[in-house]
């Protein structure tokens, strides 16, 4: 396959317009010294072929027949119009939008996301979008660091152990030390951040990052969390779950100074990770720190209304080395997913999905606690996901795993406190019989 | 907006009311009210089931969700009927230029074709529908796949491994440097090496990247052919220099041709050559980047390869390094753990699979930076990458470098009577002209050129960068546009140039037959209205 346009003749007009008589010559400047030695490319496909290659590929993946894995990157719905809006090329095949009065539907979704968004969280200004909800967590810390001049950052362990991963890579760059708020994790523990630990942490903690729920389901006390990182002059970045939060308090309500979240949930399949979309949302008073694009409303000149990318004096194509973040592209037609799916499902769609997934994860442990199988490992409440007891975890999640049953998450691979649980979650597509399957299987591993 | 057959104005007044049974405008002049407008009370799209029997009965003895964590009152998202958001954004789409729409030589952007097999291909549920935490022996195809774009990332690049974590080109920056950081300080010179050298043509990523890391900038200046000045960058390297970071092909579009003495006098002053992936469409089987000496380089595969730039992302920026880098890589790694490599690679370049073959991720890398995403990138487009490589294949590659070039060439002669050209050499796949012809003589900058580029139903240039040419308008043509395409953006530029000096005020005026004229950015700026108001919060604000 080549898509290129040009016939020898066409390219043969063009040498001779450039007054020259082969495209090696366009090559001239290369140094001989670094002049490319062959390549193993294989030879090109047709589109037959090509298609017989990746379904080759998609083929030895095996999609389990029945799952409960969530852990950051959750199975809902996709409403058929989502994948139908995302797929117009008008939006696929555009880029930034630099010249507004060409771009006005990129630009007018990007501000329905940000509405949006403002909205679900209960803050002020919502970015453009970010990588997804790991590094839109570290750069909402490295916002904090320069809103609050401070250097340090304390993060609680019941945050998703990758975005803490990338929050400690990100943070190493400018040199900021990461401290970790321990969770009870322990036999008996509440499973939640101890909101009397932030006290101790010193007067020169930028902010507080904690999860609500938490990686293991936990709600935590965030409310707590915000006065106890308030009282210390530091701020709280609350990493959220976009769809709980149609149940939730939204992070604004509770006093969070920043909040990130990973809105995969919101109409965008697992993909083996990626692309995603990274939300972040701040108070107007700290617009001009935030990283990344900002869409704002104004007028022509004639009085119409419009939308421009905006304060893009924090941005790097201006700012270069004085800029807030290098964030260029971001993940635009993911957050375009995300604004059509919650425009599909509205606030009752959103309520009932939310609904569902609880009630689904509450029929799921008691399920497995009527069976004796597994017990709930933590005390207080959960969300839609939940760290269950089960005897000897780990072989019995591989064993089910052969039979194409994903028996969730298994928190021992990152937690070694944590052995013998499993993280398990239920969503509005989970069903009765994939619970009682699960129970099932699960019985026959012991 | 039709791009291709400009409507003309007739609603003035503002956004129309499209929802309210007009069609806000009229033709395909298309204004769109925001979708908050349409939301009535009770309107629907997707339904969901109640909850079973069972599921309330369990829930009995399970615990609630707490008063205290409890949302009060539902959030305002938008009540809409399906029909009515789907017209809402279809009707957005028509507002927007994209290139399966028209020509968009966006340059730096690589605005070429997004060949739509690798779409279906992205779409296969058992890629779609594969979560990345799932036991590695269900993910076999998610995993084979990665390691067979990052071999052959390795082998058109000429560097030693690849890691496919970096989200976007600024992403592989970050992750490129920081591996650049820890190497100095494996070696002890961690301290001593606080400066990252940026020739003044790169992109505003590469000094704001250097400030993430905690690294100074020092801006080395381009020479009067347009490459970095080799007496300049020999003068500022030293011990305290941990890297520098340059664009090849330049965002001049120019190929150093002193590239081999570029990289060598870095590596003689112990630091690390990174260079700019943004440009590799230029140079594909002409230049290896890792062979010819760099420790570093980030892919855009949003731009070489082709996955479509989505109005701003997603992209994907894996970085390609040399040897000593490798260990500094972000983990987890992609690794085949049981079958020999060259059997796999020969097996899919037949399309067949090798039996006994186990691919796993590999997390046990000690000296790694860490992890720069969750996950392991955005898989999506590493499919799109991968089919386009195979579709295009080794003489395909070549082809679309040689094309890109081409073009670019071609279009740099045919339009450099017309407007100044301050770089007038051969080129890569992209050209910088100047404007300050026209600005000086006729009043009329590159900013009302690109303005009546868009009355033509081509997407400008990319404006005012690089930074060192006046008024820069910056072409890149891409390998796929036709010589069709080419001759009519030739003709159209041709006119502009003509109508400065007849009728300036027009081109000053322009455009007039896009949806919304030249709007107020300042204003935007000054009084920030980034969100939608509510009308309850309005009345509140009143009251």
């Amino acid at each position: 396959m080549s898509y290129s346009p040009h016939t020898e003749a066409d390219r043969a007009r063009m040498l001779e317009a450039i007054g020259i008589s082969s495209v090696e010559d366009l090559f001239a400047d290369v140094p001989a010294a670094v002049r490319a030695s062959d390549w193993q490319v294989p030879p090109p496909l047709t589109e037959q072929e090509a298609r017989a290659e990746l379904a080759r590929l998609a083929g030895r993946n095996r999609i389990p027949e029945i799952t409960f894995l969530g852990a950051g990157v959750y199975r809902h719905l996709v409403p058929a119009v989502v994948g139908e809006i995302i797929g117009r090329p008008e939006f696929a095949t555009a880029y930034t939008p630099y010249q507004p009065e060409v771009s006005q539907g990129t630009l007018q979704s990007i501000y329905e996301f940000q509405s949006l968004i403002c909205e679900l969280t209960g803050m002020e200004v919502a970015t453009a979008s970010h990588y997804d909800g790991a590094t839109a967590t570290a750069e909402a810390a490295l916002m904090a660091c320069r809103l609050t001049r401070r250097g340090r950052v304390a993060v609680s362990a019941g945050v998703n152990p990758d975005y803490r991963r990338v929050l400690e890579t990100y943070c190493s760059g400018p040199g900021i030390e990461v401290v970790t708020v321990p969770v009870g994790l322990a036999e008996g523990g509440n499973g939640t951040t101890d909101p009397g630990s932030i006290a101790n942490l010193g007067d020169d903690l930028a902010c507080v990052v904690a999860a609500q729920p938490n990686f293991y389901g936990q709600l935590e006390p965030m409310a707590e969390l915000a006065d106890a990182a308030h009282r210390i002059g530091a701020q709280l970045v609350a990493v959220v779950e976009p769809i709980s939060l149609a149940l939730l308090e939204p992070p604004g309500a509770y006093g969070a100074d920043l909040v990130a979240a990973e809105g995969q949930p919101l109409g965008i399949p697992p993909s083996f990770g990626g692309p995603y979309v990274g939300l972040m949302a701040a108070r107007m008073g700290s617009v001009r720190q935030m990283p990344g694009r900002l869409v704002g409303a104004t007028r022509d000149a004639e009085g119409r209304k419009g939308y421009v990318l905006t304060l893009q004096a924090r941005e790097q194509h201006i700012r270069r080395e004085k800029a807030a973040s290098n964030i260029c592209t971001n993940q635009a037609l993911m957050a375009l997913a995300a604004t059509v799916y919650l425009a599909a499902v509205g606030p009752e769609g959103l309520r009932e999905v939310a609904e569902l997934s609880v009630a689904q994860t509450r029929h799921l442990a008691a399920a497995l606690e009527d069976a004796g199988l597994a017990e709930r490992r933590f005390g207080g409440s959960y969300f839609a996901e939940v760290t269950m007891r089960v005897p000897d975890a780990a072989r019995r999640h591989a064993a089910l795993a052969e039979q194409g049953i994903v028996a969730g998450y298994l928190p021992e691979q990152r937690e070694p406190e944590l052995r013998d649980t499993l993280l398990l979650a239920a969503t509005e597509l989970t069903t009765d019989d994939e619970i009682a399957r699960l129970v099932q299987a699960l019985g026959e591993s012991r | 907006m039709s791009v291709a057959e400009p409507p003309g104005r007739s609603d003035p007044s503002g956004r129309g009311s499209a929802f309210s049974g007009a069609t806000g405008g009229s033709g395909l002049t298309i204004v769109e009210p925001l979708i908050f407008d349409a939301s009535r009370r009770e309107r629907r799209a997707v339904r969901f089931p109640k909850p079973s029997e069972a599921a309330r009965a369990a829930a009995a003895g399970q615990p609630e969700l707490p008063a205290s964590a409890r949302r009060r009152g539902a959030p305002r998202l938008p009540e809409v009927s399906e029909l009515e958001m789907l017209r809402h954004f279809n009707r957005l789409a028509h507002l927007n230029h994209a290139i399966d729409i028209g020509f968009y030589p966006l340059g730096s952007c690589t605005m070429k074709y997004n060949p739509k097999v690798n779409e279906w291909a992205a779409r296969l549920p058992g890629l779609a529908e594969s979560h990345p935490l799932d036991p590695a022996q269900l993910s076999q195809g998610s995993l084979e796949l990665m390691w067979l774009l990052a071999e052959l990332l390795k082998d058109i690049s000429g560097f030693d491994a690849v890691s496919l974590q970096p989200a976007a080109g600024a992403h592989g920056e970050l992750t490129g440097m920081l591996m650049t950081r820890a190497y100095h300080r494996d070696r002890g010179e961690g301290e001593q090496r606080t400066k990252v050298l940026v020739p003044d043509s790169a992109h505003g990523t590469n000094p704001a990247t250097a400030t993430m890391v905690g690294y100074e900038t020092v801006t080395i200046r381009s020479n009067e052919r347009g490459g970095i000045d080799l007496g300049a960058l020999r003068g500022a390297l030293g011990p305290d220099v941990a890297a520098l970071m340059i664009t090849n092909p330049s965002t001049l579009g120019i190929f150093e041709d002193q590239i081999d003495q570029v990289v060598a006098a870095v590596q003689e002053a112990g630091a690390i050559a990174y260079m700019d992936g943004a440009n590799l469409n230029a140079i594909l089987g002409r230049f290896r980047p890792g062979e010819a000496g760099f420790d570093v380089m980030h892919f855009n595969l949003h731009k070489t390869f082709s996955t479509p730039h989505g109005g701003g992302g997603p992209g994907a920026g894996p970085i390609g390094v040399s040897a000593r880098l490798e260990p500094y890589l972000p983990a987890p790694m992609p690794v085949l753990a049981e079958g020999d490599p060259a059997e796999v690679l020969a097996n899919a370049w037949a399309l067949r699979s090798t039996p006994g073959a186990r691919f796993e991720l590999d997390d046990d890398r000690p000296k790694s930076i860490g992890k720069v995403r969750s996950c392991y990138g955005n898989f999506g487009m590493f499919v799109r990458a991968y089919t386009y490589i195979r579709s295009n294949g080794s003489q395909g590659l070549r082809t679309i470098s040689e094309d890109a070039v081409l073009a670019a060439n071609y279009l740099r002669v045919r339009l450099h009577d017309a407007y100044d050209l301050p770089y007038d050499r051969l080129s890569k796949h992209e050209v910088v002209f100047s404007g300050r012809r026209q600005k000086r003589e006729h009043g009329v900058t590159t900013l009302d050129i690109a303005k009546a580029i868009l009355d033509h139903g081509i997407h400008p240039p990319t404006i005012y960068f690089p930074l060192i040419v006046e008024e820069a308008l910056m072409v890149e043509p891409t390998e796929t546009e036709s010589l069709e395409t080419l001759d009519r953006f030739v003709d159209v530029m041709h006119g502009i140039a003509e109508q400065a000096k007849t009728d300036p005020d027009a081109i000053r005026r322009a455009p007039t037959t896009t949806p919304v004229g030249r709007l107020d950015e300042a204003a935007a700026a000054r009084r920030p209205d980034l969100r939608h108001t509510f009308r309850d919060e309005t009345e509140a604000s009143m009251a």
